[in-house]
């Protein structure tokens, strides 16, 4: 066991998907022409005043209490100030020492292990525009000929969640973001799209001998967003950073650039930690008030928390922990297995499917779960088929690939391509007596005692209906041809 | 049959009532004061700019046009300060920064008087940013006092008060940080309101100091003040911090002040009033009493840090609004530069004058890591214990009054030297700012051949009480002087009003900018 313990800490940024921005009437868009949603407030241009996307505090505040946070009656915006192109006004509108909500906890699995993570504090603020950096290499800013400013991103509405460092490796800080990023779109307030970084955040790692109370200087990485490369890096910077302890050295507290290609980290020059913000209270804004009721409200409308689901997904399907996770972990998963077993297909068999065939054929598919032409009821249908013998599991495979191809319903596919399973003894003891009678050696070696030659037979017969018979009717119907 | 209107006396309520009886048209009454600022405006140098074309236009448009639809402030010619952003109308604050900006949109307060169709004569001079407390630090030329052209008119609402002192405007739109409505009113001998904060919307006003800045009128009368304020005030979704006023404002018909408490506090009177607007404000207090109120000595305690927390929390706010002028997006840009980081230490460096310059830095020095507490958090106590002497105060009285300014006009170049000197200029009007509460500067007479200003400040959303009470002053008051244009230092500046009526003279506009940009030089 190594010396050395890890401690992790997270602060995850969340664009809410809200209608409109955070102060002001702009849309929030993906993918329109630069600089087509901007207007005085976001531009920063002179004598525009923010006001407070009222939306955007209910969608935080459904995170803070799903985070189990005490949202505070009385919150303050403030202002951040630092200079940089994508920030027009010159400082960003944020919440500092009287943040919306703190102090909450937030539960995760780590396999079978149950672990928990404290949540200091949630707030709001808005996010920057976007820089695109043209010429040079891979739209980075090192080596770019010029840059340029799409205003279009800047001014949405964007959730800070602070969490205390209380995650002790790098899967786990993997899977604590992978279970909050289905908290946060189970919640309806974020799609957290990976790709368009509407979901990002800041690690921070330190070591510390292991069981000792006192926390290390720490390193950081910023601004993230893929699980795979936080992974990657924290494994990466862990045994940086034991090798310098061990060699007696002292770490530095730096931020940390992360290279996919070679997979490690290299700290950068500390002179960016010397910002000094200038924080003080937007006088622009009055400060934001929750009242308990409107709060309470709020907190009645939420949305089952997938920790909890998963519990119940065990208890109430007799699932194991794996397959409530797979299926319970993300609201669109969780909601098309329900409805799947409200049809009355067998808890099981309605997992199996739903994992197999059905998540194979959404990731081929690029869809979510609940899209696309296969429903929940489309389905059932098909597995009540598989339930009542009518088909085996091969030809259901079958018939799900064509309903996928062709758009279609089970028993129409079944009936159209002759796809049902025989069960009829008659017909299928004619087959079983043509494949005794070609194999007359086969029969000799099995009545001299050779009992593994009925697969065998059971082979043919299968082979002959291609693939429709009952195998388990074939094989009782083998035995009694043969012993008789 | 506008031969016999004076611009220099002519008051809106009456101007109002000649358009609505029809014995002038919007038209002639525009014309009157584009006559006026061109006989006047070479040697006052009120307005950044003229849109003489655009009010004339406007102006027949209305009398043609608009009928009976036409709104409640049809055809009165205004002047707007600087630091409101008009659309379309370059909107410069005062600054050589935004000396080419084109607003895309209009201040919320404009647009509802634009919406009564009132006839915009141009954009008021003003300090830069509204920073500074004699309109000298324009980066577009000083303005000077029509009641001697040798002294400041006040700031930094300057060119505002000016322009409806010296006839070329029927009143204006101002805004005060710290006195830059009721300084200059005063310093004009015009009326000046600065409403409770919240009251209007600030919306398009360029900020200086958010938390502080208000917009109001510079009226020639009470009366007036109230007919203006009434169409600007009100809440505005687009300014969190605005609010619906308790009751509107009624247009203020009180004669007498039966029963009023007036405060004097003695912390405003012992600060450095000079003998000549001393005897003035007394006068006004034996007047007041002579109509029915009583007067007694209050104390506001706080008082002497009031000017102090003024001068960390408004360079602080500044500091963080004026971030923003970069010279990318808009506004002025140098061309003194190779790269990004160069190109924005040279815009702003060229771009502020050396009061802005001045305050962005004690402003970001006031909130840097180390020194916030010491300074903005000290600040905002100070604040706390200013709001409260005045609601100990207004549980004793109902109106606190004092005199305006403890000075009349000074000499232009005579403060600028001293920072802290023109500081002073505010001591009566900031602690009020402080507060967030509504005040009113009136004329009360002159001392020597100046004018001096009278406050009366009420409690938040008083406004009504304030006007009324004003107004009764104001006819006890009788003041009638009007501005001579005299010079005191006998320069080369002629007296109005041996000038010939339409005497030729240059038009103020984008050229005259260009030229006193170059003056300044």
């Amino acid at each position: 066991m190594s010396a050395w313990e890890p401690v992790i800490g997270l602060e995850v940024h969340v664009e809410l998907d809200t209608q409109t921005k955070m102060f002001c009437g702009c849309a929030v868009t993906k993918g329109d022409p630069p600089n087509t949603h901007t207007c005085p407030v976001c531009l920063a241009h002179p004598g525009a005043l923010p006001v407070v996307n009222e939306r955007a505090v209910e969608y935080a505040v459904r995170i803070a209490l799903a985070l189990g946070c005490t949202v505070r009656p009385r919150s303050v915006f403030h202002r951040k100030n630092y200079f940089y192109p994508d920030l027009p006004k010159a400082y960003q509108i944020s919440q500092y020492d009287e943040p919306l909500a703190v102090a909450g906890l937030f539960e995760y699995w780590v396999g079978e292990q149950k672990l928990s993570c404290r949540i200091n504090r949630v707030h709001m603020e808005e996010d920057a525009a976007k820089l695109i950096h043209a010429g040079g290499d891979a739209g980075r800013i090192a080596g770019s000929e010029y840059s340029m400013v799409d205003f279009n991103r800047g001014g949405t509405p964007l959730i800070e969640i602070v969490g205390e460092p209380d995650i002790p490796s790098p899967e786990a800080a993997r899977e604590f973001l992978q279970q909050l990023r289905n908290l946060v779109i189970g919640l309806g307030v974020s799609a957290c799209n990976m790709e368009e970084g509407q979901i990002r955040w800041d690690a921070n790692i330190s070591v510390r001998p292991a069981g000792a109370e006192r926390l290390g200087t720490r390193t950081e990485l910023k601004n993230m967003n893929s699980f795979r490369f936080l992974q990657q890096a924290l494994e990466s910077e862990l045994p940086r950073q034991i090798a310098v302890l061990e060699a007696g050295g002292a770490i530095g507290q730096v931020t940390l650039h992360f290279d996919p290609e070679s997979g490690t980290t290299t700290p950068l020059r500390s002179k960016e930690e010397a910002h000094d913000y200038r924080y003080f209270p937007e006088p622009d804004l009055v400060p934001l008030t929750a009242g308990e009721a409107w709060v309470d409200e709020v907190r009645r409308a939420l949305p089952e928390p997938p920790a909890a689901r998963v519990e119940r997904f065990m208890a109430q399907y007799g699932l194991s922990r794996y397959d409530a996770v797979v299926l319970g972990g993300g609201s669109a998963m969780a909601r098309f297995y329900e409805e799947l077993a409200a049809e009355g297909i067998d808890a099981k068999l309605a997992a199996n499917w739903a994992m197999g065939e059905y998540s194979a054929h959404l990731n081929a598919a690029g869809l979510e779960p609940g899209h696309g032409h296969v429903t929940a009821q489309r389905l059932a249908a098909l597995l009540r088929l598989v339930a009542g013998g009518e088909l085996s599991g091969t030809g259901a495979k079958q018939v799900f690939a064509l309903m996928v191809e062709e758009r279609g319903e089970a028993l129409d596919i079944v009936s159209r391509h002759d796809l049902g399973q025989v069960s009829d003894s008659a017909e299928l003891e004619t087959v079983v007596a043509a494949v005794l009678a070609e194999h007359p050696a086969q029969v000799e070696q099995f009545r001299a005692g050779k009992d593994q030659l009925a697969g065998f037979f059971v082979g043919q017969v299968m082979k002959a209906t291609q693939g429709k018979a009952n195998p388990q009717l074939v094989g009782e119907l083998v035995r009694a041809a043969l012993s008789g | 049959m506008t031969a016999g209107l004076d611009p220099l006396r002519l008051t809106a309520r009456e101007a109002r009532r000649l358009l609505t009886d029809g014995e002038i048209a919007a038209s002639e009454l525009t014309k009157i004061y584009l006559d006026q600022i061109a006989r006047v405006e070479d040697r006052v140098h009120a307005f950044i700019l003229v849109t003489a074309d655009n009010a004339a236009k406007y102006a027949t448009e209305i009398d043609r046009e608009m009928g009976a639809t036409r709104g409640a402030l049809a055809g009165l010619p205004t002047a707007i300060k600087d630091n409101m952003v008009t659309e379309g109308v370059t909107t410069t604050c005062g600054s050589k920064i935004l000396g080419n900006y084109q607003p895309v949109y209009t201040a919320t307060a404009v647009r509802r008087i634009w919406g009564d169709h009132i006839v915009m004569l141009g954009k008021a001079n003003m300090d830069e940013f509204a920073m500074g407390s004699s309109t000298e630090n324009s980066a577009f030329g000083p303005t000077r006092n029509p009641w001697d052209l040798a002294t400041v008119p006040g700031g930094s609402s300057g060119g505002s008060a000016a322009a409806v002192a010296a006839g070329e405007a029927l009143w204006a739109l101002g805004s005060d940080t710290g006195g830059s409505i009721r300084q200059p009113a005063a310093l004009c001998g015009v009326v000046g309101m600065k409403p409770t904060y919240g009251a209007v919307s600030r919306y398009g006003l360029v900020a200086f100091a958010s938390s502080l800045d208000q917009i109001g009128p510079l009226t020639r009368t009470v009366y007036d003040c109230a007919l203006l304020l009434r169409r600007i005030a009100g809440h505005d979704p687009c300014d969190s911090t605005s609010v619906a006023l308790p009751s509107e404002i009624e247009l203020p018909t009180a004669e007498r002040l039966d029963g009023l408490r007036c405060g004097i506090p003695t912390e405003y009177v012992a600060a450095g009033i000079e003998p000549g607007v001393l005897s003035r404000f007394e006068q006004t207090v034996a007047l007041i009493e002579e109509l029915g109120a009583t007067c007694v000595e209050i104390s506001l305690p706080h008082t002497e840090y009031a000017l102090p927390a003024y001068y960390i929390i408004a360079p602080a706010e500044a500091s963080a609004n004026l971030a923003r002028f970069d010279g990318v997006r808009y506004g002025y840009r140098s061309v003194h530069a190779d790269d990004l980081t160069e190109m924005y230490e040279a815009t702003r460096g060229e771009g502020f004058g050396p009061e802005v310059k001045r305050r962005i830095m004690i402003g970001t020095y006031a909130l840097s890591s180390g020194y916030y507490q010491a300074y903005y958090g000290q600040a905002q106590k100070v604040r706390t214990l200013v709001r409260r002497d005045f609601d100990t105060a207004f549980a004793q009285v109902d109106l606190i009054v004092s005199p305006t300014s403890p000075t009349v006009a000074f000499c232009l170049g005579s403060r600028t030297a001293d920072p802290l000197a023109m500081y002073q200029s505010d001591i009566c009007t900031i602690p009020v700012n402080l507060a967030g509460l509504p005040a009113i500067s009136i004329p009360c007479g002159l001392s020597d051949h100046l004018p001096v200003g009278f406050q009366l400040v009420g409690p938040a959303f008083s406004e009504n009480r304030l006007l009324a009470a004003a107004h009764a002053l104001e006819g006890a008051i009788g003041f009638t002087a009007v501005p001579t244009f005299c010079d005191s230092r006998g320069a080369s500046h002629g007296a109005a009003g041996q000038a010939e009526p339409g005497a030729p003279t240059e038009p103020a506009g984008p050229d005259r900018r260009a030229a006193d940009e170059d003056q300044r030089r």
